[in-house]
């Protein structure tokens, strides 16, 4: 690179030296993975076991479209159909995408205000063994649990677990029992999460870096912390509500005694949605720090992309409802959500708009994180379009809970998430390890995974508008489904080998990956102010801040973008 | 397994492709209207967009290795641009929210004649159970409705949905979009079918075990025809005179059959499973997992789980000759 503007090797603190066991054993490695309580540590154990879980789920979504692949299939029983959507869904939501999105928080959002690490290390470490267990515990229920049918039996009531389904009486056993302390667990571990980013950046920013001069990343990162912190004691407390009435013989959702089933739907969504802006928080935040790198242009209008996501959270604390057109709400409830729905889309337009600007008259860089943010902006685009569609509740009400919707979703969570998420992974993966990721397996990942979820997913929007339902595990040969259903579970091959080529490209880049430098990208935010990977206290002398680009300010003296703002 | 029905009935035509974008029936038609508009809009931003995105890749993608040594000019914001994106969306919300409340005041609020026709249907753990209050007729997972007309005065049946158990949900859709089946709730819906033949619909709310295989069939017939039925409905089945099934008769009241289900004017009260009076009329038996055809009911009875695996009708340990005679009944019941 031609700036080298990389702290001097005089603001190096040595490194901190510890008795006891020799340096690199496996004792040490392990003693140093139990014990951390470093953000950037912490940060990669998050993403690393949300990939873990990533793999388990991605297993069972294979099961799922096995089964699917053609009509009477037996490939799989009922029961042990209905435990792989549920525990495939339960581990995609809360032990895949949040933890990713709280390890790019963790390790990115104190190198990038310049601070030396969270607000609460040990806080952080709590959480994320919490989380860690809470997982654990979910997947013990395939060993563990009594369920309907025999022992060992997972969760089966659905992601969503609409009562009265959860009840004694429909679920007995205690599979989902596992379901609800798991997420209770889970659920402690992410409000901690949540509010130590919070501190971390209202309190610990280095120097001159304003509110107004966080970077967009960390904005969004706020955002999703503040929407955690709001949703995520929801569904604890309907967790709690639904042991009560299980175990306490409370009475909130046993219609049997006159309870409402429509509670708890209102319930679990209003934790529901802001939830699934929590998930596509992160992808704004990657999405925003890549796309102005590679194009070399400072993001377009940051006032109105930060206001965005604003609106966005704030407008999604209002929205749940739309998740439950069908359920015979009032004409005017319903029209109210519509509304309320239908202006999610403004702020979400604005961002995408502001990205293409961004784009627009620079000079494009066509390396892996631009590549999967390319991507993201296109499945986005298809899903934001089908979200109108679906918050139009006439069409909703042929669409809702359809296979149309699981197009959608998949749309946002994997054609949004997951591919901002590996822009993200490649991206800081100089950053965090010293060496650069392979750009050819980057782009055999890139095409084969891109191929496989358009063809696994496109055909799913037209099996809603044929009449398929969601979580049937088998269909009859005559309904016109069968040919679309063959070709969704094809696709699922090609995901599975671009898949196989991310993770051989983690390892292979790790061990053979060519040494990155400290600033491979030439990016502009702190985080690439200091070595790769960085010493654990980030920064030996914080770093001041003049203007949003600080490593632009660096770089180009004669221009620095504090005179423009 | 075939369930291609094969019942007395006049060969009607069976819709199979269930699409929603070819409606037969009112409710259904009336959602075409925010669903073309909707549809229309979403594609126009995104051939819009997307040739942006395309122009914007090909326009500005690196020339040449020495590109990059010189920073493009920076561009930081336009307030004017970004008020017109702003603008704009709002404009298309704002229409798209008018013409979806009216969609949803016109089909929610839909007045019914006093005389339409009223059908209870009330989901269970994987069947619906079908009762005319009005005309005093029982069945189960098949809906026979009169057909209506597009000009003249329309015909349309109006739906109560109920839930025995866990929550449920009706979805014809050539019919009517979804309504859920709530327990301790009361919905409504209506259909308003133009066209006779038989409509294919499926559960649409996750509801245990058996979800997939909780499949409906709205029958509509001609007026005419509709009567016909409901008439045949309302009678008692004839006394079996076959000495098969008079045995299996014995059977069906020997065995505990009866704790479960019901045949009209007999000792037989159990309301757990479908009601039997009318079984042999039905096209499909098990919510439709297979045709009504004797060989599939021997099945059916021998093991249900092997057909619906997880299901409440538990294997009886039937001898072959009780399997044949319970057949020879079920037969008759028509």
């Amino acid at each position: 690179m031609a700036h080298d503007i990389t702290i001097e090797e005089n603001y190096r603190m040595p490194e901190p030296v510890r008795a006891g066991v020799e340096t690199g054993s496996l004792t040490r490695i392990i003693q140093e993975l139990v014990f951390t309580v470093d953000h950037k540590k912490l940060g990669l154990m998050y993403i690393a076991a949300g990939l873990l879980f990533f793999v388990l789920a991605g297993l069972l979504a294979c099961l799922i479209r096995i089964q699917l692949a053609v009509p009477n299939n037996h490939f799989l029983p009922p029961d042990v159909f209905n435990q792989s959507f549920t525990m495939h869904g339960t581990t995609m939501v809360f032990l895949v995408g949040m933890p990713i999105a709280f390890g790019f928080a963790n390790y990115l959002v104190p190198l990038m205000i310049g601070a030396r690490d969270m607000a609460f290390p040990r806080l952080n470490a709590f959480g994320f063994w919490v989380f860690l267990f809470s997982g654990l515990f979910l997947y013990f229920s395939y060993i563990a649990a009594p369920g309907l049918y025999a022992a060992g039996a997972a969760p089966d009531v659905g992601w969503f677990a609409y009562s009265p389904l959860t009840t004694k009486a429909f679920s007995r056993g205690h599979s989902t029992d596992y379901w609800t302390l798991s997420l209770l667990l889970g659920g402690i571990g992410s409000v901690a999460t949540a509010l130590n980013v919070l501190v971390t950046v209202f309190c610990m920013r280095c120097p001159g870096m304003t509110l107004g001069r966080l970077p967009i990343f960390v904005w969004c990162m706020v955002v999703m912390a503040f929407l955690v912190i709001l949703a995520l004691p929801c569904l604890s407390a309907c967790q709690i509500m639904i042991s009560l009435d299980r175990y306490l013989g409370a009475k909130f959702f046993d219609t049997q005694s006159g309870g409402d089933a429509v509670l708890w739907q209102h319930f679990f969504w209003i934790f529901g949605h802001p939830e699934v802006y929590i998930l596509i928080m992160p992808a704004f935040a990657i999405t925003s720090e890549v796309i102005p790198v590679f194009s070399r242009k400072p993001i377009f209008g940051y006032p109105i992309m930060v206001a965005a996501v604003v609106a966005i959270a704030f407008i999604s604390l209002g929205v749940w409802a739309h998740h439950m057109f069908t359920v015979g709400m009032v004409s005017l409830a319903n029209a109210f959500f519509v509304t309320s729905t239908l202006l999610v889309s403004i702020p979400t337009g604005i961002k995408i708009f502001n990205w293409l600007a961004t784009m627009y008259g620079g000079k494009l860089r066509f390396d892996l994180p631009l590549i999967f943010c390319i991507g993201f902006l296109f499945q986005f685009l298809v899903a934001g379009l089908t979200g109108v569609m679906l918050a139009v509740a006439p069409f909703d009400w042929q669409l809702s809970d359809s296979y149309f919707v699981v197009a959608h979703f998949h749309y946002v969570l994997i054609g949004g998430l997951l591919f901002t998420i590996f822009a993200g992974i490649y991206y800081w993966y100089p950053k965090a390890f010293g060496k650069m990721p392979d750009h050819t397996l980057g782009m055999w990942h890139f095409w084969l995974f891109t191929v496989g979820f358009h063809i696994t997913f496109l055909p799913q929007h037209f099996l809603g508008f044929l009449g398929m339902p969601r979580r049937i595990y088998t269909y009859q040969a005559d309904r016109g489904w069968d040919t679309m259903n063959l070709i969704s579970t094809v696709g699922v091959i090609f995901q599975v080998a671009g898949i196989l080529f991310f993770v051989f490209n983690l390892i292979y880049s790790f061990i053979r990956g060519k040494k990155s430098g400290d600033d491979p990208w030439d990016g502009w935010t702190l985080e690439w102010a200091t070595t790769s990977p960085p010493p654990e206290y980030n920064f030996a002398k914080f770093p001041e801040v003049k203007s949003r680009r600080p490593l632009w300010d660096a770089k180009h003296p004669e221009d620095p973008d504090w005179k423009h703002e | 397994m075939d369930c291609r029905a094969t019942d007395a009935q006049p060969a009607e035509e069976i819709h199979r492709i269930a699409d929603m974008f070819q409606p037969l029936s009112r409710p259904a038609e009336l959602l075409l209207e925010p669903t073309r508009l909707v549809l229309l809009v979403s594609l126009g931003i995104f051939i819009v967009v997307l040739a942006v995105l395309v122009y914007v890749l090909l326009k500005f993608r690196p020339r040449s290795p020495e590109d990059h040594l010189e920073e493009p000019p920076q561009v930081y914001g336009s307030y004017n641009i970004e008020m017109a994106w702003t603008v704009i969306p709002c404009l298309i919300v704002f229409v798209l929210v008018l013409v979806s409340s009216r969609s949803i005041v016109e089909i929610q609020n839909h007045p019914m004649p006093e005389d339409a026709l009223k059908i209870r249907l009330i989901g269970h753990q994987w069947w619906w159970e079908v009762q005319y209050p009005e005309l005093g007729i029982m069945t189960a997972n098949e809906i026979h409705v009169p057909v209506s007309t597009r000009d003249g005065k329309p015909n349309p049946t109006h739906l109560i949905l109920e839930s025995a158990d866990v929550i449920h949900s009706f979805w014809v859709p050539q019919l009517a979009g979804k309504t859920d089946l709530i327990p301790n709730r009361i919905n409504n819906t209506w259909i308003e079918p133009f066209k006779t033949g038989v409509y294919l619909g499926n559960c649409a709310e996750y509801c245990g075990t058996q979800h997939a295989n909780m499949l409906l069939r709205v029958i509509v017939q001609t007026p005419e025809a509709f009567q016909k039925w409901a008439e045949n409905q309302k009678q008692l089945p004839a006394e079996p005179q076959e000495a098969l099934a008079m045995k299996g008769k014995s059977d069906f009241f020997d065995l505990s059959c009866i704790s479960c289900h019901q045949i009209d004017s007999t000792p037989a009260e159990g309301v757990f499973g479908p009601d039997l009076t009318k079984f042999a009329t039905r096209q499909t038996l098990g919510s439709g997992v297979a045709a009504n055809t004797p060989e599939n009911l021997r099945n059916w009875l021998l093991k249900p789980d092997a057909l619906k695996p997880g299901c409440y009708m538990p294997d009886m340990k039937l001898s072959p000759q009780q399997l044949d005679s319970l057949v020879a009944y079920l037969q008759t019941l028509k």
